[in-house]
């Protein structure tokens, strides 16, 4: 009973206490918990979470940094430094992955350089410019076809496919055929045709993305050739050499093509001049540009070509001077002793130390 | 390369994979590094390529042979490197009387040298003297850079770039709270870099964030600062370029006032105030040949409004 009384008196003396002091009290405790994760520093650091990247400006006294207490002092700094990125990567919005915390990181602000150049989107091939052209669009074919024949589900195309043109036993020679003409030999040949024709037209198209030339159509093996192909034929296959046809005989009553070379094509004489006009302002504003027009290529041939005209220069007196040193050993030595000593005694061309004139 | 990539076609699968991949991309995976050995190696730079090669596996080929190589004057090699190897960042070490215990740390641009810099270890403490529990292998680093001459020289900003580039781990969208072990910090004084590394402690603290507490860990270097090559101001800039896809487009027509909130512009067209789709009142609908009854519900309307 008189236990109770004592409590009734500290209830009564906690009630005389203000408000305040409890706020007081609060704000007391939440400074002590920061205390532990605060840091001061004169300047912000810079941060980058999504590289987890932090960067400190402020200015390292050089008296705390000597001998013995560097690694002290560096790691003090450092955990610093930490404690403020760690502060900053706690703030960033984080969510529950299979009973684990993860924060997700804002993408990175610190710019840095690429592996490789960005990829330069294809020029589209051919047969993509012709369905373009006709609206055509990509079917979406099935990987398996029924086989009727062996009864089961085979891959369209491959291995063990549904129908195998070259497992057949039997072909059927058609009524305007040759009845002597080997058909297997016919169908093997047409494949051989047809995949070699679409090499070259897959070589062909990426020639057309690289913008490198090829010969033209008249030149592609075709059964019959007209007597103009047959011509641009032998015309090609003549200045195919290493010195460009220029030591190649004409057959007896052969007459060598006059027209060879580019076509130079020229405006119009009459009708519309805008393009002409165009043309000359292009001209003079190029003309008048601050900045030369660089074709990066050439320059950069030119640069390789002189240095290595200076480094055959270069080599070729190191080598003569290094040959001469070389081959002076006992005999030569006194030879060379001799030469030396010989010109100079003699009347020699007067050196270049004239003095004033 | 590529060109050539393209008329050779690929015979199987595996090899067409393998070739996709080193091809350039939209968005890149993370770097690899090749680690060199020079002529001549000491028993400290040999050190320090294998403990940079732990720190930096599994994106890191160490190359086992010595390799007579001399960076700064014919880099033909080490591009011939990068290209077998697909890497773009390397890390050279050599040893000679002129420049003992010498590493170049560099990295590619489209398999030609961007940027080069020759860094003097004078002081090493291996990952194997230093006896505590290291953390897991792959673990992204915290980078930290401290120092103003990273800030106001130019020569160090790049090198804080390629020191950047070369620690950072892969390019990640969210990160494991309690799995940031590791910190790896720089600090630049008077033409000197200091390399630290600490595993993080993550200790209770009254709040929410931890109280960190560094443990001493893994190698440390004290670099002097010699030669470098950087890369021209256009090159830098090229090999920065980024491609259109990448770049996250703007959304048009959001703007934020004072107090945050979202507004957007709503164009409408213009209204025919006649034909404007009001509540349905069924005394007001038009009977036919009623029109006073309009009129007289119209006046009727009135009234019903002003209460």
């Amino acid at each position: 009973m008189w236990g109770r009384k004592p409590r009734c008196v500290i209830r009564t003396k906690m009630a005389s206490c203000s408000f305040e002091d409890v706020l007081a009290k609060a704000e007391r405790d939440e400074a002590e918990k920061l205390k532990g994760i605060t840091v001061s520093k004169e300047l912000d650091l810079e941060f980058d979470p999504g590289n987890l990247l932090a960067f400190d400006k402020n200015r390292i006294d050089t008296r705390e940094f000597k001998d013995c207490k560097r690694e002290d002092f560096l790691r003090s700094l450092a955990r610093d430094n930490t404690q403020l990125l760690i502060n900053e990567m706690w703030k960033l919005p984080t969510e529950r992955v299979e009973e684990v915390i993860v924060a997700k990181l804002p993408d990175p602000t610190t710019l840095l350089p690429r592996e490789k150049p960005a990829p330069k989107p294809k020029p589209p091939t051919k047969w993509e410019q012709f369905a373009k052209l006709k609206g055509i669009q990509k079917k979406k074919k099935t990987n398996l076809v029924w086989d009727e024949v062996h009864k089961e589900w085979r891959r369209r195309w491959g291995y063990k496919r549904a129908k195998d043109d070259t497992k057949e036993w039997l072909i059927e020679v058609p009524e305007n055929a040759d009845p002597n003409e080997d058909q297997f030999n016919k169908r093997n040949k047409a494949k051989k045709e047809r995949v070699a024709r679409n090499e070259y037209n897959r070589l062909k198209n990426i020639a057309r993305a690289q913008k490198i030339k090829v010969p033209g159509m008249g030149l592609a093996p075709t059964p019959r050739q007209s007597k103009a192909e047959l011509a641009q034929a032998v015309n090609v296959a003549k200045i195919s050499t290493a010195s460009v046809g220029k030591f190649q005989d004409n057959l007896p009553k052969e007459k060598t093509p006059k027209n060879t070379g580019r076509k130079r094509k020229f405006q119009p004489l009459i009708g519309d001049f805008s393009s002409e006009k165009q043309k000359q302002l292009d001209l003079l504003k190029v003309m008048d540009s601050k900045k030369p027009r660089l074709d990066v290529t050439k320059a950069v041939n030119k640069q390789m070509r002189e240095e290595d005209m200076e480094s055959r220069h270069k080599n070729k007196k190191d080598f003569g001077k290094k040959g001469r040193r070389g081959k002076m050993s006992g005999k030569g030595k006194g030879k060379a002793g001799g030469k030396g000593k010989g010109p100079k005694g003699k009347g020699r061309k007067p050196q270049m130390k004239q003095g004033k004139r | 390369l590529q060109a050539l990539h393209r008329i050779l076609k690929a015979k199987t699968r595996r090899s067409k994979r393998f070739l996709q991949s080193r091809q350039p991309k939209l968005t890149e995976d993370q770097k690899s590094s090749m680690i060199i050995r020079g002529g001549n190696t000491s028993q400290t730079v040999s050190q320090a390529l294998k403990d940079v090669y732990a720190l930096k596996k599994p994106n890191a080929v160490l190359y086992k042979r010595k390799n007579m190589v001399r960076p700064f004057d014919d880099s033909t090699a080490l591009e011939f490197f990068s290209k077998k190897s697909d890497c773009s960042l390397f890390l050279f070490g050599s040893h000679n009387k002129k420049r003992p215990n010498n590493l170049i740390f560099g990295r590619m641009f489209d398999f030609h040298v961007l940027d080069m810099f020759e860094l003097g270890i004078e002081r090493f403490v291996s990952l194997r003297d230093v006896k505590t529990d290291t953390c897991p292998e792959g673990t992204k680093p915290l980078l930290v850079f401290a120092g103003e001459l990273f800030e106001t020289d130019r020569e160090h900003q790049r090198l804080r770039s390629l020191l950047t580039d070369f620690f950072c781990g892969p390019r990640v969208s969210a990160v494991r709270l309690a799995g940031l072990e590791h910190v790896l910090h720089f600090t630049a004084l008077e033409g000197k870099i200091y390399m630290r590394s600490y595993k993080v402690l993550l200790k209770k603290s009254g709040c929410r964030t931890p109280r960190i507490q560094l443990q001493d860990m893994g190698p440390s270097f004290d670099f002097v600062m010699r030669r470098n090559h950087m890369a021209s101001d256009d090159l830098y800039k090229t090999a920065h370029r980024q491609p259109r896809g990448v770049k996250p487009k703007k959304k048009k027509n959001i703007s934020h006032d004072a107090f945050g909130t979202r507004l957007g512009r709503l164009h409408m067209q213009k209204q025919d105030l006649d034909k404007l789709q009001t509540r349905k009142m069924k005394g007001l609908r038009k009977r036919r040949g009623e029109q006073t009854a309009e009129t007289a519900a119209a006046a009727a309307k009135a009234p019903r409004t002003d209460e």
